[in-house]
């Protein structure tokens, strides 16, 4: 049973139209990240969810159940915010509890002072109380309980936030950018931290980033959102390698993906250098293609050879070094594209500035896009080649 | 510490502190002179020299003629009943009323925000005889009813609210709806509690301006028994003291004494009101 679908949701503001037409389904226990530039809609569609703001149209349906119409507090999801949004003047034990008494507590055990009166309340306190020091022990944040936000570090808040959503057992956990507000060393130990607690917990995740770093690494699979569509939605080593769609390509991936115009030639076929591919569905020659390459599929060889073996040649513009790698940009002759490429520091070794070299793609890793930004599946015909004309 | 972080007093400092002096001075003289009056007997009021003390301290018996003639406790009593009656239905009704405008979304939001803008433009003044004319068709002068209705909707305390509710997260809100409270309860769970120094600063706003108003109980109440202080004052001053200044100085010493007390309880929740509405008057 899925435990989220969303169908055909689409969002406009006066004549803007924010969200396109979004389909997404969630399995039971899934981490999806939902990732994007700002300003792709990604937060308005996980307010959607959370029933904050409505769609313009479309459905949402949570563990079976249609909830389009629901009230934020009938959809039975929990949601952590970028500012953890914790009250400031209740203590971190009272934030913690505060889902449970609203559910829990009738209308007169809610009440301060009169409520512990009313009967049958005094248990279900207690209870609550139980319920809120296992959290809180399961967090390790036992000796905030009695801290109030503001005394707290952003990375307490941020576990009191994680607490309160996760206290009530949700059918749902939406979360939006909940580690942008920690600094960087912080934010790579709690990326872990809360993929253990959803491992734990096995509470489906709708999980808002910008970051594609956190997307890959955290969650079982990636939506990639761009200008309001979700363009693709697939495990993190299938987005990175096999993007359906160039801006997907383009989002991820760090240093961009390269990417050249090009067209494809009288045999039908694209080419990159030595390298040339046949596209599954024959294409008309002349026919205009994008063709995309990580930095790490190209080589760089020094000029005399990199031409030798067809490489397209070009000169050494600029070199990053980063630690583990080293980003060569280089400029090709002619056609005045800076392709990127990412080196070992001992290949790098090699290269100056202003070095003419010759630049190898590796054929099995090109991509090919149609001008409207779709992947093109293709094959690459190198190898074929070779072996015909060797044979 | 705090000995060690005072700065050297320079001219131009000395001058500052001299200029604040004088001012605070000139802002105080009339209270003084009303605190020094209600010490003098009758003939050193109407005496040619000038003198803030007091030659013979009449205190006792002034505060004493102000007690007997005048009933201070059902004064007193009238002001408490009228400016807190006053101030819990405002809140009552400016609170949600600003929360609705300041973060839900509905048609008539402009509108509303339009005719709140109007209503403060509009003063007392300009109402006062409708309203008095409805009020003594409906047979209600001389009322608590009529002291208190008038102000039941005070758009100043929207106007203040909504500046305050406006600088609270969005975020805090949609969490209380998540976590599964109405929208009632986020205005007594979440903003209520959040907005203490606004809903102090304008308590006083509120209790200094009735508690010292005299032109409305003026129109609405004749009957010594509804009179509110300032009221009972001139009531007091037309009926016996006459030209007793002395015994009508303790007076006014009297009805002002809770309002300052009041005042210097909550000052520092209404410096912070005031700082974090951005007001200032």
């Amino acid at each position: 049973m899925s435990t989220l679908t969303l169908s055909g949701i689409t969002k406009s503001f006066a004549d803007n139209d924010i969200l396109k037409g979004i389909d997404l389904q969630a399995h039971e226990g899934e981490f999806i990240a939902l990732v994007g530039p700002s300003g792709c809609g990604k937060s308005t569609l996980l307010r959607i969810v959370a029933g904050l703001e409505q769609a313009t149209t479309g459905s949402v349906r949570v563990a079976g159940r249609e909830v389009t119409a629901l009230a934020p507090a009938e959809r039975n999801v929990a949601m952590v915010f970028q500012s953890y949004a914790l009250y400031p003047h209740l203590t971190a034990g009272q934030n913690i509890a505060v889902p449970l008494a609203m559910r829990q507590l009738s209308r007169l055990g809610r009440l301060p002072l009169i409520g512990a009166l009313a009967p049958g309340q005094k248990a279900i306190r207690r209870e609550i109380q139980a319920k809120v020091r296992e959290m809180a022990r399961s967090l390790m944040i036992e000796h905030l309980i009695d801290r109030k936000p503001g005394q707290m570090s952003g990375g307490q808040r941020q576990r009191v936030a994680l607490a309160r959503a996760m206290v009530r057992r949700p059918a749902l956990f939406l979360m939006d950018e909940p580690l942008s507000n920690l600094d960087a060393h912080l934010r790579v130990h709690a990326r872990t931290e809360i993929v253990d607690l959803h491992r734990r917990a096995g509470v489906p995740t709708l999980y808002v980033t910008h970051d594609q770093a956190e997307a890959l690494s955290m969650a079982d699979r990636v939506a990639v959102m761009i200008g309001g569509r979700l363009l693709q939605l697939a495990p993190p080593q299938q987005i990175y390698a096999d993007p359906r769609h160039i801006e997907v390509a383009r989002f991820i991936g760090q240093p961009r993906i390269n990417s050249l115009a090009s067209r494809v030639t009288e045999e039908g076929m694209v080419r990159f250098g030595p390298a040339a591919l046949s596209p599954a569905a024959a294409l008309r020659a002349g026919t205009a293609v994008t063709l995309a390459i990580r930095p790490e599929h190209l080589r760089v060889l020094p000029r005399q050879t990199g031409v030798e073996t067809g490489g397209l040649p070009g000169q050494v513009e600029r070199l990053e070094f980063l630690g583990s790698e080293v980003i060569v940009s280089v400029r090709l002759d002619g056609m005045g594209e800076t392709l990127l490429a990412k080196l070992a520091p001992a290949e790098a070794a090699r290269l100056a500035t202003g070095q003419p070299v010759g630049l190898l793609p590796e054929a099995d890793h090109l991509l090919v896009f149609d001008v409207a930004g779709h992947r093109i599946d293709a094959m690459p015909v190198l190898a074929q080649l070779r072996e015909n004309a060797h044979g | 510490m705090t000995a060690l972080q005072l700065a050297p007093i320079t001219p131009g400092r000395a001058l500052r502190f001299c200029v604040l002096v004088l001012t605070a001075a000139l802002f105080l003289a009339p209270y003084l002179f009303m605190i020094s009056t209600a010490g003098k007997a009758q003939s050193e009021i109407f005496t040619s020299s000038l003198s803030l003390i007091p030659s013979e301290p009449h205190f006792l018996e002034n505060f004493a003629k102000a007690f007997s003639r005048v009933s201070m406790p059902l004064l007193l009593w009238n002001g408490v009943i009228v400016c807190g009656l006053i101030l819990a239905i405002q809140v009552v009704i400016a609170v949600p009323c600003a929360y609705a405008l300041a973060k839900l979304k509905f048609p008539a939001a402009r509108l509303m925000m339009a005719l709140i803008m109007l209503g403060l433009l509009v003063p007392i003044h300009a109402t006062a005889l409708p309203i008095y004319v409805a009020f003594d068709r409906m047979a209600l002068l001389n009322s608590y009813m009529a002291l208190v209705a008038p102000f039941s909707i005070s758009v100043f305390g929207i106007f203040l609210f909504l500046q305050f509710f406006r600088s609270l997260p969005d975020d805090l809100i949609h969490a209380a709806r998540l976590d599964g409270m109405s929208e009632l309860g986020v205005v007594m769970r979440v903003v209520v509690p959040n907005a203490w120094p606004a809903i102090t600063a304008f308590s006083i706003f509120s209790v200094v301006a009735h508690w010292n108003d005299l032109y409305w109980p003026l129109i609405v109440v004749s009957n010594q028994a509804y009179a509110t202080p300032p009221l009972g004052l001139l009531f007091f001053r037309a009926a016996e003291a006459g030209d007793d200044y002395g015994a009508l100085m303790a007076a006014t010493l009297i009805i002002t004494l809770p309002l300052l007390a009041a005042f210097l309880l909550a000052q520092k929740r209404f410096v912070e009101g005031i700082t974090m509405t951005g007001l200032k008057g």
